[in-house]
């Protein structure tokens, strides 16, 4: 099998289809901002092979308590979660070393953003909504946060983003390159959300976190659980795979 | 047969309009410091849409090899520091948000080195670029190559491409600046498509 995992590398590439399309004209915006041409292509090199999740990994500092991150010394409104799960690769092995960055609406659905926003809802001063941490050796990341609000968008009449929070990751190699938004499963709201629904019906539920009560910190925080699964592969040094 | 059967993935969603709180660090777009070795460039241009407007709420990334042709990666050679905060020096990353009434971005890094080709010789020098954007449901990766290299004539990748859409990938090089400015701006639609690769 070794074979597999070294060759042209077909089977850790990108899977378009586990992914949304560029045009989804429910999600209006993506009208104009929608390639319309095929994509070519290529036979991966070292170029797409390799990918800034190693070097990045390496240099940034743990900021994964959003609770008391802004360093107010003041504690975040809302109910607070534990978020907690695995960084997975193409072949469902762990990615250790890898950067989470993620971002987020308060408790009341309001970001703290310099962008104009016509919803009146409140800002939490102790609150930026910016987190992020690293993988261990075994894939697993957390974070304690507070459980966003959802918020009004204009893309259509009394259109509402259900709660969520977004996750950006680098990963092993250029295609494993993800941003993504955490859903929490049980949402009624998501199934009117067009930007949820714009993922294929059989992979929409590898975007929900599930409470878990193991995760769950008693009389402090529930626990949500949420894998990610990365295009590419997870490379160890002295696995030189070139020529 | 006996090829695994590969794990899903997890599926992308857009930024959206609010990334800048986390992925807009002013100074990402600097890939250099005093002590980096090789040619110093300037690499910049716009995010346009379908309609030629400015996309005012993108997110422009680079990835590329040091100027000896080598990527900061195990594959490549590269032990990873401890996760101690160390200064790297040049990793040959940038991120740069693009600008909210031009969609313009830039980086200022350094011409990068030859990487190798698996279908054999070098690949002509090239900086790798993921863009991101509200309104973009998924990430879209493309390549810039220099319009001053005389290796693109021979380079596999850019050959590929048909001869009428080979200029979308190719940054021109502006007379007169120090350090060397090169521009090219990437079209997400319209008949100036820019070419995205599948990787
Ligand atoms: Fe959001």
């Amino acid at each position: 099998m070794a074979s597999d995992r070294v060759g042209s590398g077909d089977d850790v590439r990108r899977a378009h289809d586990d992914h949304p399309p560029f045009r989804y004209p429910d999600y209006k915006s993506t009208m104009a901002r929608s390639p319309e041409r095929d994509m070519v292509t290529v036979l991966r090199t070292l170029s797409e092979r390799t990918g800034p999740g190693p070097a990045w990994s390496a240099v940034e500092d743990d900021d994964a308590d959003l609770t008391t991150n802004a360093g107010t010394g003041g504690r975040a409104i809302g109910a607070r979660i534990v978020v907690t799960g695995r960084v997975l690769d193409a072949h469902g092995a762990p990615v250790p070393d890898t950067l989470v960055e993620i971002w987020q609406a308060n408790a009341a659905g309001r970001y703290t953003h310099w962008r104009e926003t016509e919803y009146d809802a409140p800002l939490d001063p102790n609150f930026l909504g910016v987190g992020q941490c690293h993988t261990d050796a075994d894939g697993i990341y957390e974070f304690l946060t507070i459980r966003p609000g959802p918020y009004p968008w204009g893309n259509h009449p009394n259109a509402w983003r259900p709660a969520h929070v977004h996750l950006s990751l680098l990963g092993p190699a250029l295609g494993s390159r993800l941003v993504t938004q955490l859903y929490f499963a049980g949402d009624p709201m998501l199934e009117l959300d067009p930007i949820y629904c714009s993922a294929p019906p059989h992979s929409r539920h590898r975007m929900l976190a599930h409470y878990d009560h193991d995760v769950s910190v008693e009389n402090w925080a529930t626990g949500w659980r949420f894998d990610i699964v990365l295009a590419g592969e997870h490379a160890t040094p002295g696995e030189r795979q070139d020529d | 047969m006996g090829r695994p059967r590969r794990t899903r993935q997890t599926p992308s969603q857009t930024v959206g309009p609010f990334f800048g709180m986390a992925l807009g660090r002013e100074g990402d777009e600097v890939l250099v410091d005093d002590d980096t070795p090789g040619e110093r460039i300037r690499l910049e241009g716009r995010l346009l849409d379908g309609n030629g407007d400015p996309v005012e709420d993108g997110l422009v990334e680079l990835w590329q090899a040091d100027a000896s042709g080598r990527y900061r990666h195990p594959l490549d050679d590269w032990d990873p520091p401890p996760s101690t905060g160390d200064a790297r020096g040049f990793t040959g990353f940038g991120r740069c948000p693009t600008a909210f009434e031009t969609g313009a971005w830039a980086f200022d890094t350094i011409r990068p080195g030859a990487v190798a080709d698996p279908a054999g010789g070098m690949q002509a020098p090239h900086l790798n670029l993921v863009v991101q954007a509200r309104g973009m449901l998924d990430a879209l990766f493309t390549r810039v190559y220099l319009d001053d290299e005389p290796a693109n004539e021979a380079d596999r990748v850019l050959q590929s491409v048909p001869a009428e859409r080979r200029a979308t990938l190719v940054a021109t090089r502006q007379d007169g600046d120090d350090p060397p400015t090169f521009v090219l701006d990437l079209h997400l639609q319209g008949p100036d498509e820019t070419v995205f690769l599948d990787v």
